[in-house]
């Protein structure tokens, strides 16, 4: 082969690898979730209002995992969206509704039964007030809301597995389906990029539970896009 | 290998034109003078500044440490570019009157520059490697995770044993000697000796304090001690330093180093508020095996029968 055949060949396998290469890191970087905006919801200084749901199966309307497990959130127009990064305005009081469809266990670490961070160190579980959860009874607690950075925990306890209601795949609605209601309130800090998370290793199926789900943006985490 | 010999120069059998001068004393003095003018800035101006701080004896130590190895760094690193510059500028060949690079007795070896420079570096590596081991046993261990038996203790009569409970993806600690309670603050007293036990509940974490300059791998059932001293009041960075999934980058928190009196204040008042939670927490143990505790994903059975017979850290054994 001649030198510039060789050369072609060459540039030509150097493209094709950069090319893959930059079609991955953008690939990787890319948001997987979308972002909803609850920045506009509302007029300036008041509290938003962030209604989210979790569930046992997401179900074939969300995507390539419906045996996943994940959150769903309400958006501003009242729909439910398969999507983990919402964006919030600093300094704001969130009232946080989670509607809790999926059955629960002991925690890993009962530390994540104590409610922390948010307003009084309180939730609300079906309007009963709530500091601390104990996991080894009843249902246990499914899921947690978690923002780590910020010292947030709320155990989000379990409905019974045995109940007769219990919803099978997304969108769940309340009070049709077995459900427990979990209210509290936190105050946003400064802006920045601050991630949530679960802390209840529910990725059914995978090493440590922590797969799956756990590791995916747009399931079981995301962030809390807090903007000025 | 350029010699310091009086050499002439010039082609092969060319009358000689001009004298050598002794190139390789030339170098050693431009090396010597930069060497001790750059030691004694680093020395006085970065010394103090080098990471990470002096907020505890492991880092005073570290700093130390990092201080003398550059010290002996600098003159070595030194001596190469002196030569490389010295090199480029008396050889270079646009200069009039530089020998021809190859052949003869230019390109000879030089013993006593062989014999020098492998003495030199064999002391260096030697001496640093005795200075590194006797700065780990006097320093208990430096900072460093010393696994479950630590060999290098601290001299303190009292020591405040803290417990790292690493988890995907948070930090959580707990304080054995204030009733066992678990927080996700990081608080601890000024001019204490600390016992860090380094313990995970899934995977491989790394407990990396940056100003305490304490940094011990948090390895599931095993824990993993590190010591150090605090000896002044202020906040400390944690970062998990082992890539640990999806939220390893979120994983970091801050803890603060405060008096003693603010410390005891805290921990009594935390150990109230939590105490309905700490209850529910396992009996305190150096590590957890977290099996059969609610954990999905088939890894770790859920709520089945056997339970471990080792300690669990969640849901009290059910008995069989």
């Amino acid at each position: 082969m001649s030198f510039g055949g060789r050369l072609s060949v060459v540039l030509g396998l150097f493209i094709v690898a950069a090319g893959f290469a930059v079609w991955a890191v953008v690939g990787f970087m890319l948001p997987t979730s979308p972002t909803v905006d609850f920045t506009s919801a509302q007029p300036a200084g008041s509290a938003v209002n962030l209604t989210v749901q979790t569930v046992g199966s997401i179900g074939n309307g969300y995507g390539d995992h419906p045996t996943w497990v994940s959150y769903l959130v309400k958006n501003p127009q009242g729909q439910w969206i398969h999507a983990t990064i919402w964006k919030v305005p600093a300094h704001t009081r969130i009232n946080l509704t989670v509607q809790q469809f999926d059955s629960g266990s002991p925690l890993r670490n009962q530390q994540w039964g104590r409610v922390q961070g948010t307003t009084g160190n309180v939730m609300l579980l079906n309007g009963k007030l709530i500091r601390v959860y104990n996991s080894n009874t009843g249902n246990g607690v499914g899921h947690t809301f978690a923002i780590p950075t910020l010292g947030i925990n709320v155990p989000l306890v379990g409905v019974s597995p045995n109940a007769n209601n219990v919803c099978s795949q997304a969108p769940c609605s309340a009070p049709s389906s077995a459900v427990n209601i979990i209210k509290a309130s936190f105050v946003t800090p400064g802006p920045g990029n601050y991630a949530w998370q679960c802390f209840v290793p529910c990725g059914l199926g995978f090493l440590y539970g922590n797969g799956g789900p756990m590791s995916t943006v747009g399931y079981m985490g995301g962030f809390l896009d807090v903007v000025s | 290998m350029t010699v310091d010999t009086e050499q002439t120069t010039g082609q092969e059998g060319a009358e000689p034109t001009q004298k050598e001068p002794h190139h390789i004393w030339r170098m050693v003095a431009i090396w010597a003078v930069l060497a001790v003018v750059l030691d004694l800035l680093f020395y006085f101006l970065v010394g103090p500044h080098v990471p990470p701080g002096d907020m505890t004896s492991a880092a005073s130590e570290n700093q130390f440490d990092f201080t003398v190895l550059f010290l002996i760094a600098l003159p070595v690193i030194l001596a190469v570019w002196v030569y490389l510059a010295y090199s480029l500028i008396m050889w270079r060949a646009t200069r009039k009157g530089v020998p021809d690079p190859v052949g003869g007795a230019q390109a000879r070896t030089h013993l006593g520059v062989q014999v020098g420079w492998i003495a030199t570096t064999t002391v260096i590596v030697i001496g640093l490697f005795v200075f590194g081991t006797v700065e780990l046993i006097t320093n208990a261990g430096a900072g460093g995770g010393e696994g479950p038996n630590p060999i290098w203790t601290p001299t303190s009569a009292s020591v405040l044993p803290v417990q790292v409970i690493a988890q995907q993806w948070k930090f959580t600690y707990r304080y054995p000697t204030y009733g066992g309670f678990e927080s996700q603050q990081l608080v601890l007293p000024n001019d204490t000796t600390i016992a860090f036990h380094v313990t995970s509940l899934d995977v491989i974490h790394d407990f990396w304090a940056y100003q305490l300059s304490i940094k011990a791998d948090a390895n599931p059932q095993l824990d993993n001690v590190a010591y150090t001293t605090t000896k002044q009041t202020g906040s400390v960075t944690v970062r998990c330093d082992e890539l640990c999934g999806l939220w390893h980058g979120a994983m970091f928190n801050y803890g603060n180093v405060v008096s003693k009196t603010a410390f005891n204040a805290w921990a009594k008042a935390t150990q109230v508020a939590t105490a309905a939670n700490t209850k529910l927490l396992p009996p305190f143990s150096w590590t957890y095996v977290p099996d059969a505790n609610g954990a999905d994903g088939g890894y770790y059975p859920d709520n089945v029968d056997p339970y471990s017979n080792n300690e669990v850290y969640g849901a009290t054994p059910a008995k069989a």
